[in-house]
């Protein structure tokens, strides 16, 4: 049992490691094509507005309390901008509906 | 060392090195909440402490650690865990070839190698935050913050399971979240492109949940399907034009 367990978690790190190193060893020039450049730049904002919405709203013990900590979020986020306070103010919002509930 | 080197070492520590190391530590509070619960999970499934500690080190992952947590438990293949992974993880593929154009050209190759092993959303969110071209010591710095905290919080979730009270974990869980609104939002205030396309993300992403069908693709399978399908709309729509800064 441990040998499978130790095998199996030795296999899925150098999985996870190729996914992550061959990229970045393989597109060693710089892109040209405008394509691919726009591509990769949108990237980060469509996968992290995607892992967060509507996720966001499950991942407390309530949906109100989800809805309270991504509102709070958006607003800290527009008004601030710093990832900690925005961060902490998301859980405290979640904190402060969830004492309501 | 001669004097110059040392200067223009200790110049690199202060402009990145040290931004990267602030960077890191809301990523790393964030991740303890997480990773506690993935220590539970592990301790579930059978592993120990040390087994726990050593997925979280070596994998740095949240999705793709509780699906090869899931995977050990039902007694999977090790084919089947490696497809698994590649799937979970795909995204990671993506961001690393964002990465692969950001980092300076004149770094040393191997820098690559390293900088892999701190390919997660949140690193490559911040990293991908940094005005102009990335330095890879930057990405390092949000690594040693970070990584501990991934680590630490596995290890205290599979020792201490459930001690944490329930509203502590509830409130925690968003933190993650916060922090990916704080690197989406801002940059949407400064242009209307960005922020369409922040909103048609939520908004494609809330179909693919709710639709029946759609909302059967995994987790991990839907980021990179939606990622491909609307950064690649946005692309072809909205071309980037040339503007980058040799930093």
């Amino acid at each position: 049992m441990d040998s499978y367990m130790n095998g199996g978690l030795l296999v899925m790190a150098m999985t996870i490691y190729l996914v992550r190193a061959l990229p970045l060893a393989l597109l060693r020039k710089e892109i040209r094509s405008p394509f691919i450049r726009s591509f990769l730049y949108y990237v980060p904002y469509v996968s992290l507005s995607v892992m967060t919405f509507p996720a966001i709203l499950s991942a407390t013990t309530s949906f109100w309390s989800g809805l309270a900590g991504f509102a709070a979020g958006v607003v800290l986020a527009w008004v601030d901008g710093n990832l900690f306070r925005v961060s902490i103010g998301a859980c405290a919002a979640v904190f402060l509906v969830e004492l309501i509930l | 060392m001669d004097e110059k080197k040392k200067q223009k070492v200790s110049g690199e520590i202060q402009r990145w090195f040290v931004p990267g190391l602030k960077a890191g530590i809301p990523i790393g509070m964030g991740y303890f909440a997480v990773a506690f619960t993935l220590g539970i999970a592990a301790r579930k499934a059978g592993m120990n402490v040390f087994q726990a500690g050593f997925m979280s080190a070596t994998m740095l992952a949240s999705a793709g650690q509780f699906a090869g947590i899931n995977a050990l438990a039902s007694g999977a293949g090790y084919v089947e865990m490696i497809v698994a992974e590649i799937v979970v993880n795909l995204r990671y593929l993506l961001m690393s070839g964002a990465l692969s154009q950001k980092v300076m050209g004149d770094k040393p190759f191997f820098h690559r190698f390293l900088m892999a092993y701190g390919v997660t959303d949140e690193i490559f969110a911040v990293s991908m935050g940094v005005e102009g071209r990335l330095h890879p010591w930057y990405m390092y710095g949000a690594i040693v913050t970070a990584m501990p905290g991934w680590v630490l919080g596995t290890v205290m979730g599979a020792l201490l399971g459930m001690i944490l009270p329930s509203r502590a974990m509830s409130a925690m869980s968003v933190a993650l979240y916060g922090m990916f609104l704080a690197i989406v939002i801002p940059p949407s205030k400064k242009s209307p492109v960005i922020a369409g396309v922040v909103l048609v993300s939520m908004a494609v992403s809330t179909i693919f949940a709710m639709a029946p069908v759609l909302n059967r693709i995994s987790s991990g399978f839907q980021i990179i399907l939606l990622t491909i399908l609307v950064a690649g709309a946005a692309a072809i729509l909205f071309p980037v034009k040339e503007e980058r800064e040799e930093a």
